[in-house]
């Protein structure tokens, strides 16, 4: 009589060895002594502060990582049709002169796509510190909504002049951002003595310990959510989606949202349509459809 | 004589495994020579002949360098070796032979861009050295050497050439761009990402 085999008990996974697994480098990165600092991180990827190239050329790079949960073969194509959709539009607004960061090189494969790196800082900061000093400096003022025509306002004015042209100038060229809020647009600061004519990424180191002012071009990031396309419901969506973060993050310069509302409009034929259609969404919120 | 032709350029993200050789000649005299090598696989010649005139910067070049070392890492070349498609690299459409013609060397070539990368592989250390290729190059370019700096390879830039061979003409905003460096900055990022988009 066979006795049967004596079955193994069953062992629960071994932890895992290292927390680092968690969040793998992408290969170019592990195969280099450069360093990567890790910027942010979203749910569908990673965007790290590397070199490319030479030591002195920054750029930002982002890895989407393979989904464990998700086949492989749907994986891969999914991580593919994003980077390169990701990259067909930024080399689109490039063409078009919507000032993005340069595409600097696409791995599909290993999901990374690698740009310039932008120097100076995003617009959400800028502006809360612009309102941090002008409660310093009036502290009557502090909770009141900024008016236009406040002294000490102009920068800030101006700035948002900027924002209105270069979403205008992005939807001109066909794109729609699907994310538009101000930790997406960068305030990069004007080159020296110019006041046009941006910086191509390299030998910019960051300058923290310098003054920071609300000068500078205005560099729209992120285009993960990005489309092609002319829909004006699209259009009226992303400004409306601006303004709810004007709204949110900075309750106090939202009354200055009119003055983005105005650029667009001087630097978009097809504007007023969209504003209309603003008034729609604002209606009913960013969903047209209730169902779902 | 300059000291030292062949230069050796360290790239981020680029294994150890691999060294990068870049020289330029300018007024080149046996160009068709050269070209001759590489259309008879003369396994010697184991070299990108870049047209100097389709180079606009080091960094330029080394992007297309940079996507051919990858290519080749990743087992996705397009071409028969790591150095043709090095040439192909800098172009920003799929025409292969197209890419050979318009950005590698050609018998009216006067000023030439070499690229060598030295692979070493596990168990089989790369058999060359930065001299031999040096002294090798010596022997087979009649040009003059001249440092493969951003200066130098300014000199010889084609630019009408470069912006019919990546439709950057006809673009409103770049003609509006007065200051010529700020253009030509704005030219080179098209170029880079137009030549990185290609063959997605």
């Amino acid at each position: 009589m066979a006795t049967p085999e004596p079955v193994a008990a069953i062992q629960p996974p071994p932890p895992p060895a290292d927390a680092t697994h968690e969040f793998p480098l992408p290969p170019i990165l592990q195969r280099s002594a450069s360093t990567a600092e890790l910027i942010t991180q979203g749910a569908e990827g990673r965007l790290y502060r590397t070199t490319w190239l030479a030591p002195d050329r920054f750029c930002a790079l982002k890895h989407r990582p393979s989904k464990p949960y998700r086949h492989p073969t749907l994986d891969a194509r999914l991580t593919r049709h994003r980077i390169l959709s990701e990259a067909r539009i930024l080399q689109k607004c490039r063409r078009e002169g919507v000032a993005v960061p340069a595409l600097y090189g696409i791995d599909e494969s290993q999901g990374v796509l690698s740009m310039e790196w932008v120097p100076g800082r995003p617009v959400r900061v800028e502006v809360n510190e612009y309102l941090q000093r002008r409660s310093g400096k009036y502290p009557g003022r502090a909770r009141d909504s900024v008016a236009r025509d406040e002294e000490g306002a102009a920068p800030l004015v101006g700035l948002m002049r900027r924002v209105g042209e270069a979403v205008g100038k992005l939807h001109k060229a066909g794109i729609v951002h699907g994310d538009l809020t101000t930790s997406n647009m960068m305030v990069r600061p004007w080159e020296r003595n110019k006041k046009t004519g941006p910086i191509n990424g390299s030998h910019q180191e960051d300058d923290d310990d310098t003054e920071h002012s609300l000068e500078g071009e205005i560099v729209v990031i992120d285009f993960g959510l990005a489309s092609q396309g002319s829909a004006d419901e699209d259009r009226a969506v992303d400004l409306y989606v601006l303004e709810r973060a004007f709204g949110s993050t900075h309750p106090r310069a939202e009354s200055l949202f009119p003055v983005v509302l105005e650029a667009y409009k001087d630097t978009f034929k097809a504007a007023s349509v969209v504003l209309k259609k603003l008034e729609d969404v604002r209606m009913r919120g960013r969903k047209r459809s209730m169902l779902g | 004589m300059a000291a030292a032709a062949v230069e050796t350029v360290a790239l981020e993200h680029l294994p150890a495994t691999h060294t990068v050789l870049l020289a330029l000649y300018r007024n080149v005299a046996n160009a068709s020579f050269l070209q001759e090598q590489l259309l008879s696989r003369n396994a010697d010649f184991e070299y990108a002949f870049v047209d100097a005139s389709t180079v606009v910067s080091r960094f330029q070049l080394l992007s297309a360098v940079y996507k051919a070392v990858s290519a080749e890492m990743a087992g996705a070349m397009r071409t028969p070796n790591v150095h043709s498609e090095m040439v192909v690299s800098l172009s920003s459409n799929n025409n292969i032979s197209e890419a050979y013609r318009r950005y590698g060397v050609q018998p009216a070539t006067k000023d030439v861009v070499v690229v060598k990368v030295l692979i070493s592989r596990e168990g089989s250390p790369s058999s060359l050295t930065p001299e031999d290729v040096e002294k090798h190059l010596e022997t087979h370019v009649q040009g003059d050497s001249v440092a493969c700096s951003d200066e130098e390879l300014a000199k010889v830039t084609d630019w009408p050439k470069l912006r019919k061979y990546h439709k950057l003409n006809g673009l409103p905003w770049i003609e509006a761009i007065k200051d010529e460096e700020a253009k030509k900055k704005e030219l080179e990022m098209l170029i880079v990402s137009a030549m990185a988009m290609r063959g997605t």
